[in-house]
């Protein structure tokens, strides 16, 4: 065919003066490496969370420090999603929409009580935790965390996406209630199973 | 360049008067009472109801029929010139029987005057004239208080729910008979919060507000021109 065939290699030949660096790896390792220090925050503040949000993020604390400096105000460059605040019935469809938008890979925090669990606001108009809207990776807790809290929580995700394996191929599955599947439970039995002590959707320790 | 509107200097109707210094040693009740408490007796006579001064605020309270022309006459009237709503809210007492108390919030800055005005409408007709038709500013004052309370203004010219979505179906929250996490369970509230179209929240009124209209997608322009607003 007009080509020679390569010649057979056992051995690879590294010549120090030639000056080519190379690295040998993990491709596993070497991708969740990337990810955990390029995590472009989205950042969803709607309180006093989204302050020490802020706090974070500027010079003293320095998120830049965990490659987090680009705040990405459009859902479709996010990696992770950090809710800040308290989320109301009305923004819940707001929340689950650009966790929609949001490209896989993608993470999110909860920051904060309100967001994780709806904290004190245990009324008509709050979410109790986002958890029962989008799926949650790290809850911070604190009224607000301080910013060193939110960063140990930023840590532990890094540390949680240094440990996923591409040949999990379940990671990345996003699940929507299907009420068509026979596991889906629709909410009036999850109130009555809930009975008598509640579940985190469904509450009744009080009579309030 | 002259401003479109008249600018109002606080106090520009005192003349020389001194300038307000602080309050102090005010009583709770009692005190002197707003100058426009006896001007509103003696014009409107049996429609002014009582006149308490708490904490050297006045609060009149008025006849529920005849609030419009109070309001108007307190703003148009060149001896009153309240020319500044600041709150329009209801007060539910604990005491079931007792009627809901709408309350009207009015400043004068030309005459440095603040009076609180009180209407009692019974629990069986939560109705009471709108003053939109005054200040224009009651508007969204009065659908929160639509919203918080179920009160109707009659004469509001777009009375919908402001703070809750509009197909929130489980009550006025800040009636006394509400129970604080509502009446339906957590999972119910949150199915029907999440099955809302969050785009489909807006009004054409707020759309040509906002001038954006024109760069909405077609779908969207054509359901909003259809007169759909839940996207349900």
């Amino acid at each position: 065919m007009g080509l020679t065939p390569r010649p057979e290699r056992k051995v690879v030949e590294y010549n120090p003066s030639s000056q080519e660096g190379w690295v040998a790896t993990r491709l596993d390792f070497l991708v969740n490496w990337g990810r955990a220090n390029s995590l472009w925050p989205m950042p969803f503040g709607t309180a006093c969370c989204a302050i020490e949000f802020m706090a974070t993020a500027a010079s003293r604390f320095d998120l830049a420090r965990f490659g987090m400096e680009r705040m990405s105000f459009s859902p479709r460059q996010a990696d992770v999603l950090i809710c800040a605040g308290r989320v109301p019935f009305k923004l819940a469809p707001v929340i689950r929409r650009i966790w929609q938008q949001m490209p896989q890979p993608k993470w999110s925090i909860a920051m904060g009580a309100c967001a994780s669990t709806g904290n004190i606001f245990d009324n008509y108009a709050v979410v109790q935790g986002i958890d029962t809207i989008i799926p949650v990776d790290v809850y911070v807790p604190g009224c607000p965390p301080r910013p060193e809290g939110l960063m140990y929580g930023i840590m532990m995700l890094q540390e949680k996406v240094k440990r996923e394996r591409m040949a999990d191929e379940g990671i990345r599955n996003e699940m929507e209630p299907d009420p068509n599947s026979k596991l889906y439970i629709p909410p009036p039995l999850i109130d009555e199973l809930s009975e008598p002590f509640g579940n985190s959707v469904h509450q009744t320790r009080s009579g309030l | 360049m002259t401003a479109p509107f008249e600018i109002q200097h606080a106090g520009s109707a005192l003349g020389n008067a001194p300038a307000p210094t602080s309050p102090v040693n005010v009583p709770h009740r009692g005190g002197e009472p707003n100058p426009s408490a006896a001007a509103l007796r003696e014009k409107f006579g049996d429609a002014i109801r009582r006149v308490d001064v708490v904490w050297a605020e006045t609060t009149v309270y008025v006849a529920p029929t005849s609030v419009l022309d109070i309001v108007r006459w307190l703003h148009d009237d060149p001896s009153q010139r309240y020319d500044y709503l600041s709150d329009v809210t209801a007060v539910e007492h604990r005491d079931y029987e007792a009627p809901i108390e709408v309350v009207w919030h009015l400043r004068s800055l030309p005459f440095r005057r603040f009076l609180r005005l009180k209407a009692q409408i019974p629990k069986n007709k939560l109705e009471v004239a709108s003053v939109w038709s005054v200040y224009k500013g009651a508007d969204w004052l009065e659908r929160e208080t639509f919203d918080m309370f179920g009160i109707r203004f009659i004469g509001h010219p777009d009375l919908r729910r402001i703070l809750m979505w509009e197909q929130y179906r489980e009550g006025y929250p800040l009636r006394k008979d509400f129970p604080l996490r509502g009446r339906f369970s957590r999972a119910e509230q949150l199915r029907q919060a999440l099955a809302a179209n969050p785009e489909a929240r807006y009004s054409m009124e707020e759309l040509s507000i906002a001038d954006a209209f024109e760069d909405l997608p077609t779908e969207m322009r054509q359901r909003l021109k259809g007169g759909e607003r839940t996207g349900e």
